[in-house]
């Protein structure tokens, strides 16, 4: 990607004292829609930036760009809101799953700059200029993607919930590890569980793909 | 999760500036947000209601491993595959390369932070829902008679009975590590040993950083010996540790010159086991010698009334981080 997407605009006529301004009171005070601003307007708008605290953004909506699968998107978010609720609830995808919601089940998995993250733990906010991988993403020409194909080859899923976490951890996985053991799968993918227990079919799956990736098969 | 405002500094010393301005009168307003990984279940759980959170994961300064006059320096935001990975860190830390792997959820370890390891908060369930630090109801502790098996064992005289959960605690305290803080009152290095603090009341809390302070870095001295870290847990991922032994032995030759044993998950701090440091003074490593310390280690064990199991697991985990050290395991 060029360019890192500019952070949210930052109030810097009231810092630091004042904190809950309006979104629509700043975005007219600084006379831009859409919330996005270029990067020089930002540096000299405040010439003592090292001396200061940094203004702050919030509590109300900002305009955020994401960059999703490999497309830039806006999208108006609290501070509070995770990478997950946005996506699901904002922008309609929800390949990406909300189970356990405290990083602890692997549901959300998504590839957050080339590394997995539990997609409940980061803020939208936070994920700014960042490059998000999610399964939607996986199978752009309506394809199986050699990870998801392993699983449908090997009954890697029963109730599917935890599939597209699943998919993505593995994924990740066999791109950092090409060539991986059966001990390997098991503490890479750690961080993901399957309530209906369905490992059995999910180890071999892994070991699967990781063979066809290297042999050539499309590495997404 | 309530509302809040949020900054994204990219110096340490805007951090410290939106730290200070707005933390003077009230704790709590203001959290410093780098993994995420326990402030935003905090959150979730209106545990922690911050007014501001402060993302410091774009202060350059704060990422990264190098060396610092006799010590190492590892950044506070430096994530945990990022010191898991560092070649450096394995071969000549392996407590803090065991500690960092033991973490089993490669996406926690992309996310969380040295630095937030120290900060998080305890797992106790009872903090977790809303009793208290000291888990107490109408002035009565809540642990002792109640689901305590993963409460402490030692040091668990009232009124803290939780444990340390941090990963790193034990072995920073072995090593001699000392953990670098700075606030708009200046910088201090303070020893792990004394970041770690067994509060005694419910204002009062587990680690000794202020809260207009922020943690820069961990500085480890290059002079070690050999030295690891040995966890137990129930499940083979995404769980705590029932228990943890930390060692590091100064050898000369075959010989135990200077022994640090540490124990982690049993009591509020990690545990200095100074009767296992004796012990194993001037003695070489063999499984008998290691058996004994890892009784010395937990001979003033005072467990609850469901963990005394933990015993004997911290008794095992001393043994077999003697042996891995040794490499005899």
């Amino acid at each position: 990607m060029s360019a890192k997407p500019p952070r949210p605009p930052v109030d810097r006529e009231t810092k630091p004292k004042r904190s809950n301004f309006s979104r629509r009171g700043f975005i007219q005070g600084l006379g831009v829609g859409g919330g996005v601003l270029s990067g020089g307007l930002l540096e000299t708008a405040l010439p003592n930036a090292a001396e200061a605290a940094p203004a702050t953004i919030g509590p109300d909506p900002v305009t955020i760009t994401l960059r999703l699968n490999g497309k830039s998107t806006q999208v108006a978010v609290e501070p509070r809101t995770t990478l997950l609720d946005a996506l699901r609830n904002r922008l309609g995808m929800t390949g990406v799953k909300r189970v356990c919601d405290r990083g602890a089940c692997g549901a959300c998995t998504m590839i957050i700059n080339g590394k997995v993250m539990y997609g409940c733990t980061v803020l939208a906010i936070d994920a700014q200029g960042k490059n998000i991988e999610t399964i939607e993403g996986l199978a752009p020409e309506g394809k199986y993607h050699p990870v998801s194909e392993a699983f449908v080859n090997n009954d890697a899923q029963q109730c599917g919930f935890c599939t597209p976490g699943f998919v993505m951890a593995a994924k990740n996985f066999i791109d950092l590890h090409p060539d991986p053991t059966l001990e390997d799968v098991e503490k890479g993918l750690g961080g993901n569980f399957c309530r209906c227990g369905t490992y059995v079919g999910i180890r071999p799956a892994v070991l699967e793909a990781a063979k066809k990736m290297k042999g050539g098969a499309r590495n997404a | 999760m309530e509302k809040f405002s949020y900054a994204s500094p990219k110096t340490v010393k805007e951090t410290v500036a939106l730290l200070d301005q707005k933390t003077n009168s009230n704790p709590g307003q203001v959290e410093v947000l780098a993994g995420g990984t326990d402030l935003i279940a905090m959150m979730k759980e209106y545990l922690a209601t911050p007014k501001l959170v402060v993302n410091i994961k774009d202060v350059h300064e704060l990422h990264g491993i190098r060396p610092e006059k006799g010590w190492v320096s590892i950044g506070a935001a430096t994530t945990l595959d990022d010191l898991a990975e560092n070649q450096m860190i394995r071969t000549k830390y392996p407590s803090l390369y065991e500690a960092a792997v033991g973490i089993t959820s490669p996406q926690i370890r992309n996310m969380g932070t040295v630095g937030g390891d120290l900060c998080q908060r305890p797992r106790c369930w009872y903090f977790r829902n809303g009793y208290g630090l000291l888990a107490m109801d109408n002035g009565k502790p809540l642990v002792p008679n109640g689901e305590n098996r993963f409460h402490a064992i030692l040091d668990n005289s009232g009124p803290a009975y939780f444990v340390s959960p941090s990963s790193f605690g034990p072995a920073l305290v072995a090593l001699g590590a000392k953990v670098k803080a700075i606030s708009s009152s200046g910088a201090r290095e303070i020893p792990a040993a004394e970041f770690f603090v067994k509060p005694t009341s419910e204002t009062q809390r587990e680690i000794s950083l202020k809260p207009n302070e922020l943690v820069t870095a961990i500085l480890i001295p290059e002079n070690v010996g050999k030295n690891t870290t040995y966890e137990i847990r129930e499940r083979q991922a995404m769980d705590w540790p029932l228990a943890a032994a930390a060692v590091d032995l100064k050898m000369n030759g075959g010989t135990i010159s200077q022994a640090r044993v540490v124990l982690g998950h049993v009591a509020p701090t990690p545990f200095a086991a100074t009767a296992a440091d004796q012990f194993l003074a001037g003695k070489s490593i063999d499984e008998k010698t290691a058996e004994e310390a890892g009784r010395q280690a937990v001979q003033s064990a005072t467990p609850l009334s469901q963990n005394a199991y933990k015993v004997r697991l911290a008794q095992v985990a001393v043994k077999r981080a003697l042996l891995q050290a040794g490499g005899k395991a």
